[in-house]
């Protein structure tokens, strides 16, 4: 291993080491995202006031936007994962990406779910094959492709490598999702929120979603802790480490 | 409290975005605890047939 990585994240890669330490910092995770998720409800659902054309249906971009987001988030970090995995061959770079996808998979639904919810009353259709719509219907597949590559092959580390290479490749469409609504005529609305300049958005109703994007971000830790921790223990199962935690487990009124 | 449920109308749209937020990360979160869980206790059954076979063929076998 090259000298400029220090040695504690060296350590960090090596499955007993990481498993341990996301088993300590998950109930944390999942604490403050249920905390901050409340707060945000909060002040969506109550606090928040209505919106002057489109009611109280625009209360959905407090769940809709933050899934949106959390979706091409969480591909960029399958991707770098991926890329880390195949050029490195590091066991828990696999685990986080192959992980990852099932959880960006799920947000990426709700996204189009709660977008359809939306967009019936404000657009009076369900669907529609504009720019954004169908390139985030694209990002479910690459998701799905990446799961179904995983579990096509025998080996799981062979498996992981392929959909590693899919899911690198799928790169591509998260730039097109995120500037769809500005390189195409779509009838999807253009960003609310900016990054750089001011939102298009008051602050009665951006802090809620502000919060609602923590939230998210956290739940994504705490569920990717523990989904890694339960790859972790199939990928070792024949190791020392992984017969110790069977065997300490072993609950009282089960045959062990 | 009704008004807040009532939603200006758009309960019927508002309310099952935010029923399958919940539920589908619900789901996404539980699945691996079972995963884990089920993995374990394979695991565990394997250990034990493979000590009882250990055992076996350390006691003398009785009938030959």
């Amino acid at each position: 291993m090259s000298k400029w990585i220090p040695l504690w994240l060296h350590k960090l890669g090596s499955p007993p080491i990481f498993y341990r330490f996301a088993g300590t910092l998950r109930p944390w995770f999942l604490g403050l995202a249920l905390v901050a998720g409340a707060v945000a409800l909060y002040g969506g659902l109550a606090l928040a006031p209505a919106d002057y054309q489109q009611g109280d249906a625009y209360r959905i971009i407090f769940i809709h936007v933050p899934s949106a987001w959390m979706g091409l988030f969480i591909y960029g970090v399958m991707a770098v994962a991926s890329f880390v995995a195949l050029v490195w061959r590091i066991k828990l770079a696999e685990a986080v990406a192959m992980e990852s996808a099932p959880i960006g998979a799920a947000f990426t639904f709700i996204t189009l779910v709660t977008g359809s919810l939306w967009g019936k009353p404000m657009w009076g259709t369900w669907w529609t094959w504009d720019a954004r719509l169908t390139s985030e219907l694209v990002l479910l597949f690459l998701y799905l492709g990446v799961i179904g590559l995983y579990h096509a092959f025998e080996d799981r580390r062979q498996g992981a490598r392929a959909a590693a290479f899919l899911a690198i490749i799928g790169i591509i469409n998260v730039p097109i999702v995120h500037f769809s609504v500005n390189w195409w005529n779509t009838l999807h609305q253009g960003s609310t929120v900016r990054i750089l300049g001011p939102s298009k958005i008051s602050a009665s109703m951006l802090w809620p979603l502000l919060t609602m994007m923590v939230a998210t971000k956290l739940y994504y830790v705490a569920s990717l802790f523990g989904r890694v921790r339960a790859d972790l223990l199939e990928l070792e199962s024949g190791k020392d480490w992984v017969r110790r935690i069977a065997t300490e487990n072993s609950v009282p009124g089960e045959q062990a | 409290m009704s008004h807040f449920f009532a939603m200006g109308g758009y309960a019927a749209y508002v309310w099952p975005a935010y029923a399958v937020f919940f539920i589908v990360l619900l789901a996404d979160f539980v699945s691996p605890l079972l995963r884990r869980r089920r993995n374990l206790r394979e695991l565990r059954a394997r250990l034990a047939r493979q000590t009882a076979r250990q055992h076996r063929s350390a006691t003398p076998a009785v009938n030959s």
